[in-house]
């Protein structure tokens, strides 16, 4: 579904953050991104709806290549993502419902109370409820991301990449969003893309987690054998979070 | 849809000679990305009736027409009362100071109305906007939009280019005449120039001609500002350094592009 050819992305000022990264993912798929602060998860999303572009390389979105494609070509291609923001990135001067229903009024012909009605079951889906009138500077930092979240996947697109979508949340709405990502993946067959620091989360609804590291993919397993991992970062990036070769959450000294 | 463009990285530049060389063409295609704004704007005009479009042209002429109105008529009643009292005085010696209405409504409707409109706004609600948009560029909140495939130009730009286009012209003439009744008021008190006198002679003076020049260069300069400052705001990197940056330097480019631009539409004219 997406696939990433031999990408390498140099900035501006010359940093190199990733480096002939190449990886495919598949539709349907749970996708986790994991990996250190600053390795270029983000970066690595964005290409995948170029925001931004490959200093070399390729990305293709099912069979088209988003990395080359502009106006009305790029315009299709991004229509079949939603993207949850690091940031949330709401607009500050709508409110939470203006916010979430702006894909709908913009992009469909769907009649203002098919809007209200969808906008509604999003913010519940989020656990938002109740708090459309809201302003975003109104909001926490974690409902604003939740916000974005409905934002994301109020157009039910076909494939939706969510930029850490459970940091700032506490443990129970976390594990409530991580319901939400895999029952979307599910019940509408949705290609997700996670970015996450939260394994708890990304061994428990991914399909497949890649480690990132230093520009490069160190490894790409399913949740089952990356808690066996042996590469180092990916070893320390387990134990930092108490996650032992048998299982999470066993926080006893091995061997 | 016009994209905004990350920069593109490119080698340093390792000579002055270089360095110059990149210095101009990045200056080039700043004012050619800026031009694209600008024309795009005008082509999303044709969205303009939309009910959501109108709705917020409505807010934005709601900002620059009625929100400024204070700082524009103190603005415009002092500029009327210096010109009057300067000119006055000079007039004096000559006895001749019945004349001042004139001199005064000649000068306000072909210069100072336009330019003291101009700047006002530009200062005040140019700067609003480039702060506003770049702190939306800062929280990727333009980005947003891209991917929702919202033409940042027709969602952001167009309305208050449309809304500047409008209230530019109107605050020029609003400027006119508070202007040239705070000269009255000058000519009143200081010269002892009868009512009656100064508007009649203010009135003999009123040039059809100084009026429309006047009026199409506050329209040229709405389009000035609004451009000018989407692109100062579209432009904005580095956080919350970067939009207090794109704000200063959003009011620098808008001084002086209505100073050149008004000083060639007088030359075009006169
Ligand atoms: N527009 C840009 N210009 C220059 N450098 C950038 C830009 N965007 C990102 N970078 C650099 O790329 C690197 C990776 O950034 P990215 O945001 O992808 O990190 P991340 O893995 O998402 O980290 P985090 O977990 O903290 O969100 C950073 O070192 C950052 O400085
Ligand atoms: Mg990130």
């Amino acid at each position: 579904m997406i696939r990433f050819e031999h990408v390498t992305k140099t900035f501006g000022n010359g940093k190199r953050v990733l480096d002939d990264v190449s990886f495919e993912i598949a539709k349907g798929e749970i996708f986790t991104i994991v990996g250190p602060s600053g390795t270029g998860k983000s970066v690595t999303l964005k290409h995948m709806i170029r925001l931004l572009t490959p200093t070399s390389g390729r990305v293709t979105v099912g069979g088209e290549c988003v990395s080359e494609a502009t106006g009305k070509a790029l315009s299709r291609i991004r229509s079949r993502f939603g993207y949850l923001f690091q940031s949330g990135a709401l607009l500050a001067w709508m409110d939470v419902a203006d916010n979430v229903a702006l894909p709908l009024r913009e992009k469909t012909n769907l009649t203002e109370g098919e809007i209200a009605r969808r906008v509604d079951a999003a913010l519940d889906a989020v656990g938002l409820a109740g708090e459309g009138a809201s302003m975003p500077s109104d909001l926490s930092g974690g409902m604003q991301k939740r916000a974005g979240l409905a934002r994301a996947i109020v157009t039910e697109p076909e494939i939706v990449l969510y930029d850490e979508p459970t940091s700032g949340l506490d443990p129970v709405t976390s594990r409530r969003i991580d319901e939400l990502v895999s029952d979307l993946s599910s019940r509408l067959g949705i290609t997700s893309v996670v970015v996450t620091h939260d394994l708890h989360s990304a061994l428990s609804i991914s399909d497949r987690i890649a480690m990132l590291g230093g520009g490069k993919v160190l490894a790409i397993e399913p949740p089952a054998s990356f808690i066996r991992s042996t590469i180092p970062q990916a070893r320390a990036f387990l134990d930092a979070q108490y996650v032992t070769r048998r299982g999470a959450w066993e926080k006893t000294t091995e061997e | 849809m016009t994209t905004i463009r990350e920069p593109l990285s490119r080698p340093e530049p390792r000579n002055a000679l270089q360095r110059l060389g990149r210095g101009f063409a990045d200056f080039i295609a700043e004012v050619g990305f800026a031009s694209t704004i600008c024309f795009s704007a005008i082509g999303c005009f044709r969205y303009a009736f939309a009910p959501r479009a109108r709705a917020e042209i409505v807010r934005q002429l709601h900002v620059c027409a009625v929100k400024s109105l204070p700082v524009v008529s103190v603005v415009a009643f002092f500029i009327g009362m210096i010109l009057a009292l300067q000119i006055g005085i000079e007039l004096r010696t000559y006895n001749q100071e019945a004349l001042t209405g004139s001199a005064v409504m000649a000068s306000m409707l072909r210069e100072m109305g336009p330019f003291m409109a101009g700047l006002v706004l530009a200062a005040s609600v140019g700067a609003a906007m480039a702060a506003q948009i770049g702190t939306m560029a800062v929280n990727e909140e333009i980005a947003a939009l891209e991917i929702l495939d919202i033409d940042p130009v027709r969602f952001l730009v167009m309305p208050r280019m449309a809304a500047l286009v409008v209230a530019v012209p109107m605050m020029s003439f609003y400027t006119c005449a508070l202007g040239v009744l705070g000269g009255a008021v000058v000519s009143h008190t200081q010269l002892a120039v009868p009512w009656a006198t100064y508007f009649q002679n203010a009135m003999d003076f009123a040039g059809e001609k100084a009026l429309w020049v006047g009026l199409f260069k506050a329209f040229l300069f709405g389009f000035v500002i609004a451009t000018v400052s989407c692109h100062r705001g579209f432009r904005t990197e580095h956080g919350a350094v970067g939009v207090g940056r794109a704000t200063r330097e959003s009011v620098v480019t808008n001084f002086l592009l209505i100073l050149v631009v008004g000083y060639f539409v007088t030359r075009l004219f006169y």
